[in-house]
């Protein structure tokens, strides 16, 4: 299989390299050590770590930090942009569409069973509209290229992307170290993201709220993985970051317990999930969760970003039928295509599967964090025949996708630099209007040829430029 | 402010002093140690260090032998004990992570730093350490957290909470570190030039760091009610029990003032009342009423007032 | 028959509570077999809070008590018309999808029995099925009180072969689910039975989607279907989902519940 690297156009360095290559070639390889040096130690000086679920090990471990940035050109990202606010739309209305009459079901575009008998789909959210229509606030959309205008969309992230935190440090990180770089280019900023996410927030405050809304993030606690980047987002944007303790409802309204007595909650950017978000209404043993909160949701005392349920859309099953909700919402063609994707529960597809599993990348319908998945052409007979076990046991539980010919960028190793396949993870923002900042989260597989770019699977992260015109 | 906030920050303040207390503990250990094995002996001066940090059993039944190692791994390394350098740093940056959006950078920076450079030292082996860089370590970390402290965070609510932890910890350690040593304050058994009292003097001055600080305030000889007066009355000594009372009163009122009339005061109430009171005495007067009731009496009242922040500020109203 | 209610439920604390929070669906359901005349919930050192309709259609009130109270009363009274729909719940404005109630839920998951119990009836359509299904459930499971308590499964109450109304609800619902017929768990107030003897009026049927017909009620536990003498509150996947009365407080003590509920006659 051959591989796009963004570096190079035929034979001859791309435009937007060009100077990241003079930058890397007069580069001593003792100042880069200690450069790298000063950016693993600027990251675990500012705390940003992150703790993999069961891996056990040290819960302050560094993602990698790769210092080479992926680069994107105007043109490029122009084009990006409008293929994924094109995409948060149709997300959006999806969940519309589903929570209230279900037209796309009642017009046979997506069967009403990957809907209504999907664990995602929240009966207690059907009837309510909340504010601005909007029940996707945050919506991150795993991107993949395979060739210089070829960008396919792995999947979306409608309920609670994390990762943000890394696109901002990265970037600061790099200014810090590389001044110089970011005079020599025109790289377009990406740290309004704070500001941007505020706004979006108070701009889906509840018809109750008739003063400046109260935001704050809800975390699951300092223990969470990602407790780093629920702090830091509270921090950048100026708001509290809350537990389930700290809340609680009264009367009509959900309140915060301060210093000062009890203070309204308007917006809640909740990073935990559906099922621990009220005990009333979903898991009566949840210790996190404000009990009556649901209530006072669906009666317009508070907002929920994202809408409980949001989940729906961006299940893997549903992921298929995105282009088909473009197409029916907005009556456009999708800028940005799907990975084709079989669907283990049709019949062909389960054959075609089976009978080329080699080839095939297969994950769960539900996993993520790269577990749970197999890549065909990586892995030995063994580890594909036990995989085959795993499927004929629920084939409903497994969809498929070809393996994908991950584009590479330029990165670091202990020999100097070399190509690494790398995804992109950019964060739309939806509330009154849609934003995306220019740029988003890279990440780079570390070990050689691999394919697999979780961090959780030895990836690491780089910072992402958009060049200006 | 978040009342689950405030009680990180007051708990964070409290832990970084009691941090420091450990370490001078450590300091004063190690003293003990070089000294010959008197009549009254060492061990028993080292037990009574202990009692005040309230881990005298927990130590025994651990330890059990005093020795050099076995003080350095009890009173900084050990996580069992609740007292230690390492489990106070360690709750001290566990609060601080949790209420990061309320610690400016550079005191998370102090913070993080102090406790990454103890993980570092627990990594090494023990035979690496002396416990003079061990004490320096933990004053030099806890002063530089300070100093952020005072140097950039908001002189806002969140700073009142700190300082009320800070202050109300210190008072309390004074005040226990005095009421385990009360017996040898007292003027009944003072016999002047007896090398003993005034090492044993010596001893709890060091303990609180305020050994040289009393010979500039006082010069000459260490006489018991001095030593006495110095601890409990002068307010230009840093951990005597009325100065931290004055700063907590102080703390207390900025809250009250902050948070208006819609807000209890019940604590800066109590906190003023035990001002007044101890202004009202002079050294004469406590010793009359006994030094160890009078102490019972203070840190039972430093207790009120604890539980009174929480019930003013900590439950939410609710 | 014009009935009125009064239902009362004592909650009462070993130690004081704090902050208890209430999701009330105590509401009579809007459709053609009730007209509500008169309607109030109560409860005790409560304020009321939000009130909106779900997507079922049922009427969901929000109640917090600060407290601290050692006990809680939630008083209803209320007049209501009913007539016999022969257990077709005409007119009902719902908007969750019946497709929903396909899916199984902790109380109604099913076991080898139960699919075993579903796989032995026939029907000459889905109306008969539904029929059928409910009277294989009637014949399996005998009316008696005591034997099963709030928590336990349609499995275990099968396995039994005894249990109240709870449990035959739950395992109609399963079975017709295992039939592909969208179905769920109904709780509302009963007037008597049909023999005419007093009974407890706190009571639970299922409702089972049949194409064209829309939802039908089936009261396995009485061997019949909905008529005047039924009051439907609300529904769900299961008991706790359709649960009339849902709450959570601050405390550790314990808590005893005492219920009255009076379903009487009135005269037109």
């Amino acid at each position: 299989m051959s591989y796009y690297n963004e570096m190079f156009e035929g034979d001859s360095v791309r435009d937007p390299y060009a100077r990241l290559r003079e930058w890397v070639e007069t580069m001593p390889d003792d100042f880069r050590q200690m450069k790298q040096a000063e950016a693993e130690a600027l990251f675990r000086r500012i705390g940003i770590t992150f703790a993999v679920y069961g891996e056990g090990g040290d819960p302050d471990r560094l993602i990698p930090f790769d210092m080479m940035p992926r680069v994107f050109e105007q043109a490029e990202w122009r084009r990006l942009e409008r293929g994924i606010k094109q995409r948060a739309r149709a997300l959006n209305a999806f969940l519309r569409d589903v929570y209230g009459r279900g037209e796309i079901i009642r017009a046979g575009r997506i069967p009403g069973r990957l809907v209504y008998q999907n664990e995602a789909f929240e009966k207690s959210v059907v009837g309510f509209v909340p504010p601005r229509g909007v029940y996707s606030h945050i919506i991150g959309i795993d991107l993949v290229r395979t060739a210089k205008d070829e960008f396919y969309v792995l999947e979306d992230n409608c309920r609670t992307p994390s990762g943000v935190s890394y696109m901002l440090e990265n970037r600061e990180i790099m200014m810090r170290m590389f001044p110089q770089l970011f005079r020599g280019n025109r790289i377009e900023p990406v740290d309004q993201y704070p500001d941007l996410l505020r706004r979006t927030l108070e701009s889906v405050a509840p018809a109750k709220c008739n003063d400046r809304p109260t935001c704050v993030i809800l975390t699951p606690g300092h223990y969470n993985s990602a407790y780093y980047e629920h702090s830091f987002l509270a921090n950048l944007m100026g708001v509290e970051l809350v537990e389930g303790q700290d809340l609680f409802v009264d009367g009509e309204f959900c309140y915060m317990r301060t210093t000062t007595g009890p203070k309204r909650v308007d917006v809640i950017y909740r990073r935990i999930d559906d099922p621990y978000l009220d005990p009333l209404c979903f898991r009566p043993d949840s210790m996190l969760g404000i009990p009556g909160l649901m209530d006072v949701y669906r009666s317009g005392g508070v907002s929920i970003c994202s809408a409980p349920g949001a989940g729906v859309a961006d299940d893997k099953a549903i992921y298929t039928f995105v282009p088909e909700m473009i197409r029916f919402y907005l009556g456009e063609e999708p800028i940005l295509n799907n990975v084709q994707t079989w669907t283990l529960w049709k019949d062909d597809d389960y054959r075609y599967v089976m009978e080329h599993l080699p080839e095939l990348v297969v994950k769960e319908v539900h996993g993520s964090g790269g577990y749970g998945m197999l890549v065909g052409p990586k892995s030995t007979k063994e580890e594909i025949e036990v995989f085959r076990a795993k499927i004929q046991a629920n084939p409903s539980n497994y969809i498929a996708q070809p393996t994908l010919a991950l584009s590479t960028c330029p990165t670091f190793v202990n020999e100097g630099i070399a190509p690494r396949h790398v995804d992109l993870r950019p964060y739309c923002l939806c509330g009154d209007r849609i934003e995306l900042v220019p740029g988003g989260l890279t990440r780079v597989a570390l070990r050689e040829g691999s394919l697999v770019v979780n961090s959780s699977q030895g990836g690491g992260v780089k910072d992402t430029w958009v060049l200006s015109e | 402010m978040l009342s689950r906030t405030a009680s990180n920050l007051f708990w964070m303040g409290r832990h970084l002093e009691r941090a420091e207390t450990a370490a001078r503990l450590l300091d004063v250990g190690q003293r003990i140690t070089l000294l010959p094995n008197t009549e009254a002996g060492y061990q028993n001066e080292w037990n009574s260090l202990l009692q005040a940090s309230g881990s005298s059993d927990l130590f025994a039944q651990k330890y059990g032998e005093i020795t050099q190692e076995n003080i350095e791994e009890f009173i900084f390394f050990d996580r069992a004990n609740p007292s230690s350098v390492a489990s106070c740093l360690e709750k001290a940056r566990e609060a601080g992570r949790i209420v990061r959006t309320a610690l400016t950078s550079q005191v998370w920076d102090a913070l993080n730093v102090a406790f990454q450079e103890l993980r570092r030292i627990e990594r090494q082996p023990r035979s690496k350490l002396d416990t003079a860089g061990l004490t320096d370590f933990t004053t030099g970390h806890t002063s530089t957290v300070r100093g952020a402290i005072n140097a950039t965070q908001l002189r806002n609510d969140g700073w009142h909470f700190m300082n009320l932890g800070y202050g109300l910890e210190r008072a309390d350690a004074t005040a226990r570190l005095l009421d385990v040593k009360y017996f040898v304050l007292l003027p009944r058994i003072e016999f002047v030039g007896s090398g003993l009292d005034t090492y044993q003097w010596q001893v709890i001055l060091r303990a609180l760091s305020a050994h040289r600080a009393y010979h500039w305030a006082y010069g000459g000889d260490i006489t018991a009610g001095q030593v006495a007066d110095f601890l409990i009355l002068n307010g230009e000594s840093p951990r005597a029990l009325i100065t931290s009372l004055y700063e907590t009163v102080w703390h207390l009122e900025g809250l009250a003032r902050r948070y208006g009339d819609g807000v209890p005061t019940s604590a800066r109430d109590k906190a003023r009342e035990v001002l007044t009171a101890l202004q009202a005495r002079d050294i004469e007067m406590i010793f009359d009423e006994g030094l160890h009731e009078f102490l019972s009496w203070f840190i039972q009242e430093l207790s009120e007032i604890s539980n009174l922040v929480h019930q003013d500020y900590l439950l939410g109203g609710v | 028959m014009r009935l009125k209610i009064s239902h009362e439920t004592v909650y009462r604390y070993g130690q004081p509570i704090r902050n208890l929070v209430q999701s009330l669906r105590l509401t009579p359901s809007v459709f053609e077999g009730q007209k509500t005349h008169e309607w109030q919930i109560d409860v005790s050192g409560g304020v009321k809070g939000p009130g909106f309709r779900d997507g079922a259609g049922d009427w969901i009130e929000g109640w917090t008590v600060r407290g601290p109270v050692d006990h809680v009363t939630v008083r209803i009274t209320g007049r209501i018309d009913t007539r016999d729909m022969a257990g077709v719940l005409r007119g009902h404005r719902e908007m969750i999808h019946p497709l929903t109630y396909l899916r199984d839920s902790p109380a109604t998951r099913p076991d080898d029995a139960l699919r075993a119990l579903a796989q032995s009836v026939t029907g000459s359509d889905p109306l008969d099925l539904a029929h059928q299904l409910s009277a294989s459930v009637s014949d399996r499971i005998a009316f008696r009180p005591g034997v099963t308590h709030t928590g336990t499964t349609a499995s275990q109450a099968l396995a039994l072969g005894e249990g109240v109304c709870q449990d035959h609800t739950h395992a109609l619902t399963a079975i017709a689910r295992l039939r592909g017929l969208p179905a769920r768990y109904v709780s509302g107030y009963l007037h008597s039975t049909i023999d005419g003897q007093a009974h407890d009026a706190a009571h639970a049927w299922a409702e089972i989607q049949v194409e064209g017909l829309g939802w039908i009620g089936f009261d396995a536990a009485n061997r019949c279907c909905p008529d005047e003498r039924y009051v439907r509150l609300g529904s769900g996947l299961d008991a706790a989902d359709a649960a009339p009365i849902r709450g959570v407080a601050m405390g550790t003590g314990s808590e005893d519940m005492d219920v009255s509920v009076r379903v009487e006659e009135m005269a037109q």
